[in-house]
């Protein structure tokens, strides 16, 4: 044996993502001088939008806090083998579940109220995902189809409580819910103008990357995602860790929402969405599903977004060059996968 | 050898391999093959499971190119780039695994593989000259098959009559067979091989028999070469030869296990109790209808059927990846449902067919698999919570070297592994342990005889240690030298049972065909 199978898959995997950034960036480039631009200015400014001063780093960092909360919400269904694409309507659906139990919090001090909100968000956000898991589990419901369509379900739900139930006759032209209150909000953390959110996104992905890395459970969940006989096997409760797995996806989806809530829009309305549950599942791919992996990758493509202003100032670039960058790196990344396996093939033994 | 004898032995041939070599990547699979086929008979081609039999012929078939050496067929050197070729020149190959499309009838599929003799591919097709021409040409065919009747409904023996009359439509002059008769009862292979048999006596028809069974090549068989390792390593007459002299040139000089002998066990201590178990199969069919069967401690109990009377149920049921649809498993006289918990305390462990897809992670490391059974317990995990890598692999390590897995590297994924070493490392992970019940499902399928000795010796330790052990298998000589006792299943329902001593070759053959 020259080379242990395992590094040989690394590095695959190192040189795909490279030559997948590379050929984004050309397409990127060629796009850019259609609309225009110089390539080489656009992405001198993305580089000092994203990375080239102390503001732009926290505008990055403050973009980056709910992406890696969103991206777990495909990153740890994959784990299991399962697809769920369903990020956007779980942190909706938590941003909402947040601003429902800030406001019946309100006048309890802001520390209950917070944590209130949190565990709203979560609850809610887990049960969407765990719920969409359990059709799949118990009746065989194509997990990544159902929680695509549960998407436009929280988007509808969204739009129908802001603007009966939970409706504040003050939001005219945007309908609303009623505000946290300003004494409730998440602040920001000591020293800079991030939001809490950030905290919270990386601690969600160091815990579970501990959770899936070194426990029991995580192995167990291995175990499934590999091969869901091997499990039964082995008497693994497989429905029961599936729905736990579903239930932190959503759980972290929505926290997600509940960070645009209490630190950005102090209310819901249709702010919430966003786009962030897609470009979570981007980060997701990105990362390759290494919980690890999904902070830098959210903090670079949050950079991404945080330069989309200095693009459209210096070169009258419109609005959504950004969320071609996106797509054409999201598209490119996809197709990377069909070369995996070929370019340092392992050479196995023909049966005979 | 003189000259003059390699002629007049060559141009007795009608087929020839001279010094045909192999090589896929680093692993040299033929080395110097030189093979002579008379024009009539049947020559047997005889070697354990990587030998090299399957390779040889896949280069007589067009399947692959020999990297050294001469194919001759005729008296003539052929260049074989394809199947198409081979046919051409005369060479038909009938596969070890049933090549017709089941959704179709057998004049379809017969149509689908047999062209014209116009050779026009993209055709309007004339059902009844098909049909007139198919019937004359079965009709001359010492083989007889229906061709109206959807090959799905076929048994196992017809469909592999089906193969053979495709192939022998085709005209050929050499019929290679892979392993033909692994799918069949005894008296359907006696059938098959005694007319293939006939035939090359009154025409002219090389028959090329790929087998590891001996009983066969000496019922049937003119003339015998053995593989080992790629080579040839014996070549003869079948007159001339026995037995032993097969076998060691078969496996060389390796070790066998020596089976231990069959301790005497008080077989009244019932540790497995299946009743009135029924369950479906993946189409929603009832697969499995109304099984009783008990297994006492010390004792091995075979279940014999042709492959798809419900064995495949009956092991995924006892290993908890089957819902059972009525009756009940009872363990310790306890209603069983294989949750972890029931598994370790009553010892129960299943080791399923084809264990790479039914019972390991293929992409997970040979210890990570190693660990399934035991991950959680307080000795391998802190509170059964967070792992302990150092105390999981020892063990890894430990059980690799009890049952011999190669190549001794944990780290490798399972996949990575040899198909005998993937069963010695999940039999390693079900015996590794004192179990009180195991089932095992066709363990030694496609192992060479070392291995399959060895794995046999294992279930006799733990019979003799007073496990109950429950064998599902298809072969049946593997039952008859194991089983205390032997259970029949025809159709999902258990059709027979006899005792060891009772038990005898063709009358179980019978009872897995349903007489």
């Amino acid at each position: 044996m020259t080379s242990h199978p395992g590094l040989r898959l690394a590095a695959e995997s190192v040189v795909l993502i490279l030559a997948t950034f590379a050929a984004t960036a050309l397409l990127f480039a060629l796009f850019v001088a259609a609309a225009g631009a110089p390539p080489t200015g656009v992405f001198y400014d993305i580089y000092l939008g994203a990375f080239g001063s102390w503001f732009s780093w926290q505008n990055t960092l403050t973009r980056a806090a709910p992406f890696m909360l969103a991206a777990l919400c495909t990153a740890l269904p994959a784990r299991l083998g399962l697809l769920v694409i369903g990020n956007e309507g779980a942190l909706v659906i938590g941003g909402v579940a947040a601003a429902a139990a800030g406001i019946s919090l309100n006048g309890v001090a802001p520390l209950a109220v917070q944590v209130g909100m949190f565990v709203a968000a979560a609850v809610a956000g887990g049960l969407w995902i765990a719920g969409a898991l359990a059709l799949r589990h118990y009746r065989g419901v194509n997990e990544t189809i159902s929680t695509l369509l549960l998407n436009y379900l929280a988007i509808a739900l969204l739009l129908w409580l802001v603007g009966g139930p939970l409706h504040d006759p003050a939001s005219l032209n945007k309908p609303s819910t009623p505000s946290i209150g300003s004494a409730n909000m998440l602040g920001d953390m000591p020293g800079m103008s991030v939001h809490w959110g950030l905290a919270y996104g990386v601690i969600a992905c160091a815990l579970l990357f501990v959770l899936f890395r070194y426990t029991t459970f995580g192995f167990a969940a291995r175990i499934i995602g590999g091969n869901v006989r091997a499990a039964q096997l082995n008497g693994l409760a497989v429905a029961r860790i599936t729905l736990i797995v579903g239930f932190l996806a959503g759980a972290a989806a929505g926290v997600a929402g509940m960070v645009e809530v209490a630190a950005v829009h102090g209310r819901a309305n249709e702010s919430l969405v966003a786009g962030y549950g897609y470009v979570g599942i981007l980060v997701a791919f990105l990362a390759r599903q290494n919980l690890a992996m999904i902070v830098p990758v959210a903090i670079l493509l949050g950079g991404i977004e945080a330069s989309g202003g200095l693009l459209q100032r210096h070169f009258e670039l419109p609005d959504a060059t950004t969320t071609v960058l996106q797509g054409t790196l999201f598209m490119l990344l996809l197709a990377s996968e069909s070369l995996r396996g070929r370019i340092f093939p392992i050479r196995v033994q023909e049966a005979n | 050898m003189t000259v003059s004898n390699d002629k007049r032995a060559a141009s007795r041939a009608i087929l020839e391999t001279l010094g045909v070599g192999k090589v896929f990547g680093a692993t040299r699979a033929l080395d110097d093959v030189t093979l002579r086929v008379a024009p009539r008979g049947i020559h047997a081609l005889l070697g354990e499971n990587g030998a090299g039999k399957s390779t040889l012929v896949k280069c007589l078939a067009g399947f692959h190119r020999p990297s050294s050496g001469q194919i001759m067929i005729g008296g003539r050197e052929r260049v074989l780039r394809s199947p198409r070729d081979a046919h051409a020149a005369g060479v038909g190959m009938v596969y070890q695994h049933f090549t017709l499309a089941p959704n179709l009838t057998v004049l379809e599929n017969l149509v689908l593989a047999v062209p014209d003799r116009n050779g026009v591919s993209a055709r309007r097709i004339d059902w009844k000259a098909e049909r007139a021409r198919f019937a004359q040409q079965i009709d001359e065919l010492p083989f007889d098959a229906d061709l109206d009747v959807t090959v799905s409904s076929l048994s196992s023996g017809q469909k592999q009559k089906v193969e053979i009359i495709k192939q022998l439509c085709l005209g050929p002059r050499i019929l290679i067979l892979d392993e033909p008769t692994s799918v069949l009862t005894p008296d359907e292979a006696d059938e098959v091989l005694g007319t293939l048999h006939e035939m090359t006596r009154d025409q002219d028809l090389a028959v090329i028999l790929i087998t590891h069974k001996m009983r066969e090549v000496f019922a049937y068989a003119d003339r015998v070469t053995v593989l080992r390792g790629g080579r040839v390593t014996g070549d003869d007459e079948i007159g001339a030869l026995d037995a032993d002299a097969l076998s060691e040139m078969m496996i060389g000089e390796v070790e066998i296990a020596k089976s231990p002998e069959r301790a005497p066990t008080a077989a009244d201590n019932v540790l497995l109790r299946i009743e009135n178990l029924s369950a479906d199969n993946d189409r929603g069919v009832r697969a499995l209808d109304d099984v009783n069967l008990t297994v006492a401690a010390g004792e091995i109990v075979g279940v014999a059927g042709v492959s798809g009377n419900g064995q495949t149920e009956l092991a995924q049921v006892l290993a908890g990846q089957r819902r059972a649809m009525a009756g009940r498993i009872q363990v310790h006289e306890e209603v069983y449902s294989g949750t972890r918990a029931e598994i370790s305390r009553h010892g129960m462990h299943c080791l399923p067919e084809e264990p790479l897809r039914n019972a390991c992670v293929p992409d997970m490391s040979v210890a990570d698999n190693l660990a399934f059974r035991h991950f959680d317990r307080p000795e391998y995990s802190l509170g059964g919570l967070f792992m302990r890598g150092a105390p999981l692999a020892r063990r890894a390590a430990t059980l690799m070297e009890r049952f011999n897995v190669k190549p001794r590297e944990p780290r490798l994924p399972m996949a990575s592994l040899s198909g005998g070493n993937v069963q010695r490392a999940a039999l390693a992970r079900e015996l590794g342990e004192d179990v009180d019940i195991l089932v095992v499902t066709n363990p030694c399928f496609g192992l060479d005889v070392a291995a399959v000795a060895q794995i046999h010796a294992q279930l006799m330790d733990a019979r003799n240690a007073g496990t109950a052990v429950l064998l599902i298998s298809e072969d049946l000589d593997e039952l008859l030298t194991l089983a205390d006792r032997l259970v029949v299943l025809f159709e999902g329902r258990a059709v027979h049972e006899c005792t060891r001593e009772q038990a005898d070759r063709r009358g179980i053959g019978q009872k897995m065909t349903g007489y």
